[in-house]
C-alpha cells in the first residue's frame, strides 16, 4: 500500500514540480524540444532513483555534518555517468542539451529526496520514491515540452505534424513562453486539485 | 580551440541584460521564486550571489586551465567544479565571519544555500563551453551575478503589488509569480538588439 501511496504522492499530490516548486531550474531551457526534454527527464529520473538509493544504503555510515557533501558527490558521480552515455550513443542529443546535464547535479528535486527520504528509508523503497519523483518531473516538463514544439515548430520529436498553412507562433521558441506555459500548467492542475479538496469537504 | 575576441566589458553589460543568467537561461530558479517573497532577503542573497559568483567563476577558471586540462581529467569536470564551489562558499562564510560579523548576519544563512544554486555551476560551465579567458570570466561571472541580482529584486518589488491583487485562486502564488518572470522575460529581450553578442 506504501508503494502505492508514495507514487501518488510524487506524481501528482505533492508533485515536485507544481506543489512544491523545485528544480524547474536546469530544464526549462530545453523543452522547446520534445526529444532534448524525453532524454534529459529520463536522465533526471535515473539520477533520483539511484542517488536516493545509494545515500539510503550509506545513511547510518555518513556524518550528519558532511552530508550534504556526500550527496552531492553521490549526485555528480551518476550524472557524470549520465553525460558520457550521451556522449556516446547521442551525441547530438549531448550537444543540444550543452551544459545542462551537468546542470542536473544542482537539480533541487534530487537534493531534496535525498534529505526527506532517503535519509530516514530503507534503500529500495527509496529508490522508488527517487523514480516516481522523477516520474513527476517527467510528467509536466513533457507536457511542457509538447506545447511548446508544437506550437513553436509545428512539429513533435523533429517531424512535421501540423499542415504547412499553419503559422508558427514564435513565442513559443523564445525562453519567456517557459514560464507562460508552465504557469498556464500549475493554473489548471491547481485548480482541479482546489476543486477536488473542496469537494471532499 | 580559440579564446572568442569579445571585448570583457561588452560581455559584462550583455551578461546583466541581454543574456540574464535567470530569464533567458533559466538558472536559479528555485532560491530565485522561495525567497523573492520578501525583499530585504532577496537583496542579501542577490549580494551573496554576485560575491560568490565572481570568486567561484575565477576559481574554476584557474582548475580548468591547470588541473582539467594538464591531466586531461574532462570526465571528473563536474565533480571537480562542485568541489571548488563547496569550499569557496565555505571559506567565504568563514572569512566573513572573522571580518565584519554585521555582513554575516545578513549575508551569512545565505551561503549554504548557494552551494546548489544552479546558476553558479551554470556560469562554471558555459565559461568553460565558450572558451574564455580569466578576464573574460571574471566579468562574465561578475555581470552574471548582478543580473540575477537585478531579477530577484525587481520580482521582489512586483511581488508586493501582485500580493492584494485579484487573482483566481488556483494562479495564486506560484502561477502569476511565474507569468510575471515570463513577462520580465519578454522585457529584457528588448536589450537583445543593443549588443552584438549572445
Amino acid at each position: 500500500m506504501k508503494i502505492r501511496e508514495i507514487a501518488t504522492k510524487n506524481l501528482w499530490l505533492e508533485n515536485p514540480v507544481f506543489v512544491q516548486i523545485l528544480g524547474i531550474c536546469s530544464t526549462l531551457a530545453v523543452t522547446n524540444n520534445l526529444r532534448n526534454t524525453l532524454v534529459m527527464t529520463v536522465g533526471v529520473c535515473f539520477v533520483t532513483a539511484l542517488s536516493n538509493a545509494t545515500v539510503s544504503a550509506f545513511r547510518s555510515l555518513i556524518p550528519r555534518k558532511v552530508r550534504m557533501m556526500v550527496q552531492v558527490l553521490v549526485i555528480s558521480f551518476y550524472v557524470i555517468l549520465v553525460d558520457l552515455v550521451l556522449r556516446a550513443y547521442l551525441p547530438e542529443v549531448s550537444k543540444a542539451l550543452g551544459p545542462y546535464v551537468g546542470l542536473i547535479i544542482t537539480n533541487c528535486i534530487i537534493m531534496g529526496r535525498a534529505e526527506a527520504f532517503a535519509q530516514a528509508n530503507p534503500p529500495l523503497i527509496s529508490f522508488w520514491d527517487g523514480l516516481t519523483s522523477g516520474l513527476g518531473y517527467m510528467l509536466v516538463l513533457v507536457t511542457i515540452a509538447f506545447v511548446r514544439e508544437l506550437l513553436g515548430f509545428g512539429s513533435l520529436m523533429g517531424f512535421k505534424i501540423l499542415p504547412a498553412s499553419f503559422v508558427p507562433w514564435t513565442i513559443m521558441v523564445v525562453p519567456a513562453s517557459a514560464f507562460f506555459v508552465l504557469a498556464c500548467f500549475i493554473w489548471i492542475a491547481r485548480t482541479v486539485q482546489l476543486r477536488k479538496k473542496g469537494g471532499g469537504k | 580551440m580559440m579564446i572568442p575576441q569579445i571585448n570583457p566589458f561588452l560581455l559584462l553589460i550583455a551578461s546583466i541584460f541581454t543574456s540574464n543568467v535567470l530569464l533567458s537561461y533559466f538558472l536559479g530558479m528555485c532560491s530565485f521564486i522561495s525567497i523573492s517573497k520578501d525583499l530585504k532577503s532577496s537583496n542579501g542573497l542577490g549580494m551573496a550571489v554576485t560575491l560568490v559568483m565572481t570568486i567561484t567563476t575565477a576559481a574554476n577558471w584557474i582548475l580548468e586551465k591547470y588541473v582539467i586540462q594538464r591531466w586531461d581529467l574532462s570526465y571528473l569536470r563536474y565533480i571537480l567544479y562542485i568541489i571548488m564551489i563547496a569550499a569557496v562558499v565555505q571559506m567565504l562564510e568563514m572569512i566573513i565571519d572573522r571580518v565584519s560579523p554585521a555582513l554575516y548576519i545578513s549575508l551569512g544563512i545565505f551561503l549554504p544555500l548557494i552551494t546548489v544554486n544552479c546558476a553558479i555551476l551554470g556560469v562554471a560551465l558555459f565559461m568553460q563551453l565558450r572558451n574564455y579567458s580569466l578576464i573574460q570570466s571574471v566579468l562574465y561571472g561578475f555581470g552574471s551575478g548582478l543580473g540575477w541580482w537585478l531579477a530577484i529584486v525587481l520580482l521582489a518589488v512586483i511581488r508586493k503589488r501582485t500580493e492584494n491583487a485579484p487573482i483566481p485562486s488556483g494562479l495564486k502564488g506560484v502561477g502569476i509569480t511565474l507569468i510575471t518572470i515570463g513577462l520580465m522575460a519578454m522585457a529584457f529581450m528588448g536589450f537583445v538588439g543593443m549588443l552584438p553578442v549572445q
